[in-house]
């Protein structure tokens, strides 16, 4: 008989698991008046999570006959996932709230896609990769459709679960494949078994990553967001923009270094065609957008491409450079969705970019910050953007990789348009009729993601270090 | 002749004609019923076989929850299945040729089939607890020790379903009367009657 599994280690999952089902107990009994107290305590778990997460030992541990894996690695991305649900569920609460929409469900499935982004993080095989990224997208189809009165909210939900049960099936697809021609489903027994890169083997690559790719929303397997971002609930856009990309960039990062270190070659070319499609895809295709959540969703396809290029150095600098990415990439799109949520005129909500014309003058510190996150989210130095894009192009420039960074670069000065438009418009148009005033929460995120995103360069160590720490696990 | 291959024969046989019934029967419900004489008797082929636990599931999802959904559905679906049959033999050629073609597919990958020795070896290894015990039993030793973390995950995916489900189409009307049991209990005849005398030649 084996021995109980140290539960110690998934206390974090644990804890988000047992929440998830009471809190849905308290709905239930309590009814749709439970709504805001539901909230209120998902938030609670959530940052209890995290804290659980961040003061657990620095050990690496494997549960359930190394399903799961608990290590530098997955604490950081979890600790990074965790933050991105908890702040937007914080975000979420004010705006549900005027839109009528407030239920006690939508806490509970945030609490149980941030449950799958933990075991996704953490998978040790390929039936854990699947049943985690199963519950985090399952719950994402839900929220994404969640306005239901909306058509284009429940398109939206739709159109995602469709591609995303596409997406499913070409990794199932792929993961048999790997499990025929590698005789195991555990990342390390199949690093064991693939050191010569078969075709079979390759086609399981392929047909994986292409399924990866669909969740951190790499071109060409980007098509659902921009509609998604725009059709779903701005919350819930929120959330998508963030802890999602995080757990999905953590699995990829895991299954391409820890499954298949011996055949790097076989997959590096792959990662580096997604990644440069992703960057000029999201430079060019973000310039004609004239609403801000389309918007931000060409921009994060393009960030997606410039994390990938860390990937495709596949060194543990590359690692590295990824994870600062992501860290950097989710301070700054709270902080912008903070400002898209604070758009809000006579009550109702717009998300047309010419809709800030004038904030200088009309809020002027909503606009210095949005200003600075959008200079950073281009990538201009001194700004935390720029840092990210810098650690990741040197990996990739030391692994030899010199056109991956070349076509990087000009990407970016190509994205630094449609960034720099947002920032004329805020300052050099005709001002229009002022916002609503920013609700708290609103006005704390955005003022830390904006100060982090504007000071990051005077103090970057800690979060450099913790990257390398969790980048060293995965070698 | 034994009476594993007498009863090989008999699920085989009716297995077929049932399956060729549940396509060709003009009632869309009598196909459906087909269906479950179909699934019924592979269950009794898993039996034969020894995999009893593959043949309850059989019966009890398939015919108990799949099949009597699909005759909800086509009883209160009017589905006018002969419109849907017209021109249905202008097809026959392509039908027929993706059907040889498949065959040849078929025989190609079977002719020249090959297994590596070490495969031989898997079915013994993959027994749980030796051959004594029954498939059920071997399934739950792995299934809630091996095997509980999937297990458990599987739980929270299909909670989310649920979740889904409701969240999705459950609207509360805001002017229905609901039975509340309680309040119906907790009436005494205080509450629920009063008693009125009316004198004769005045009404109330």
């Amino acid at each position: 008989m084996s021995s109980l599994p140290p539960l110690g280690a998934v206390l974090p999952e644990v804890t988000l698991a047992v929440s998830a089902i009471v809190l849905l107990l308290v709905g239930a009994i309590r009814g749709e008046a439970a709504a805001n107290l539901v909230n209120g305590l998902a938030i609670a778990v959530l940052a209890a999570a995290g804290i659980l997460v961040l003061v657990a030992p620095h050990t690496a541990v494997s549960a359930f006959g190394g399903s799961l894996v608990i290590d530098d690695f997955s604490r950081f991305m979890k600790a990074l996932a965790i933050l991105g649900a908890l702040v937007s569920l914080i975000l979420s609460v004010h705006w549900l709230n005027r839109e009528r929409q407030s239920k006690f469900e939508y806490p509970v499935l945030i609490l149980i896609a941030t449950l799958g982004m933990c075991m996704l993080v953490s998978a040790g095989d390929l039936i854990a990769l699947y049943l985690g990224l199963e519950l985090m997208s399952l719950s994402l189809y839900v929220v994404a459709a969640y306005n239901r009165d909306s058509v284009r909210s429940t398109e939206a939900g739709l159109k995602y679960f469709v591609l995303g049960a596409l997406s499913s099936g070409m990794l199932l697809y792929g993961a048999s494949l790997i499990y025929g021609f590698t005789d195991s489903v555990n990342f390390g027994a199949i690093a064991a078994a693939a050191t010569t890169p078969t075709i079979g083997l390759v086609f399981g690559i392929v047909f994986l990553f292409a399924g990866l790719c669909f969740k951190v929303s790499a071109v060409p397997f980007h098509m659902w967001t921009p509609d998604v971002y725009e059709g779903a609930p701005t919350p819930v856009t929120t959330f998508f923009a963030t802890a999602p990309k995080v757990a999905a960039m953590a699995v990829f990062l895991r299954v391409a270094t820890e499954a298949f270190p011996h055949i790097t070659h076989s997959w590096q070319q792959i990662i580096a065609f997604v990644s440069i499609a992703s960057m000029v895809l999201g430079a060019f295709a973000a310039i004609g957008q004239r609403n801000i959540k389309r918007l931000l969703a060409y921009s994060s396809i393009g960030h997606m491409g410039f994390a990938l290029v860390g990937l495709a150095a596949a060194t543990p600098q590359g690692i590295r450079g990824v994870l600062i990415y992501m860290a950097i990439y989710v301070a700054m799109t709270l902080g912008s969705f903070a400002c898209v949520l604070a758009m809000r005129r006579n009550g109702n909500a717009v998300e047309n970019v010419d809709e800030l014309a004038g904030l200088a003058r009309t809020n002027p510190m909503m606009a210095l910050l949005l200003g600075g996150l959008m200079f950073s989210l281009a990538g201009i130095p001194p700004l935390a953007g720029f840092l990210a894009k810098y650690y990741v192009f040197l990996a990739a420039i030391e692994a030899g990789l010199y056109g991956l960074a070349v076509i990087g670069v000009l990407a970016s000065v190509v994205g630094a348009y449609y960034y720099l438009r947002v920032v004329k418009i805020m300052y050099f148009d005709e001002p229009a009729e002022a916002f609503d005033p920013m609700p708290g929460e609103l006005k704390a995120v955005l003022g830390l993601s904006g100060l982090f995103t504007i000071f990051y360069f005077v103090y970057p160590s800690p979060l450099i270090n913790a990257a390398g720490v969790a980048a060293r696990a995965l070698f | 002749m034994s009476v594993a291959a007498v009863f090989f024969y008999l699920f085989a046989g009716v297995l077929v004609a049932s399956a060729f019934m549940v396509i060709s029967s003009r009632n869309p419900v009598h196909s459906v019923l087909f269906l479950i004489l179909c699934f019924v008797n592979a269950a009794g082929l898993f039996i034969l076989i020894g995999v009893e636990f593959l043949a309850l599931i059989l019966v009890v999802v398939y015919v108990g929850a799949v099949a009597v959904l699909f005759l909800f559905v086509v009883m209160m679906l009017d589905v006018d299945f002969v419109e849907l049959r017209q021109g249905f033999l202008q097809y026959l050629p392509v039908g027929a040729l993706v059907g040889v073609v498949f065959l040849v597919e078929l025989i190609l990958v079977v002719s020249t089939w090959a297994t590596a020795p070490a495969v031989a070896q898997f079915p013994k290894a993959a027994a749980v607890g030796g051959a004594a015990i029954s498939n059920t039993k071997a399934l739950g030793l792995v299934l809630y020790t091996d095997y509980v973390y999937f297990f458990e995950a599987s739980g929270m995916v299909l909670l989310v379903a649920m979740i889904g489900a409701i969240v999705l189409t459950l609207r509360h009307k805001v002017n229905v009367k609901r039975q509340n049991v309680s309040a119906q209990v907790a009436r005494t005849p205080e509450t629920a009657m009063e008693v009125v005398k009316v004198r004769p030649g005045q009404g109330i």
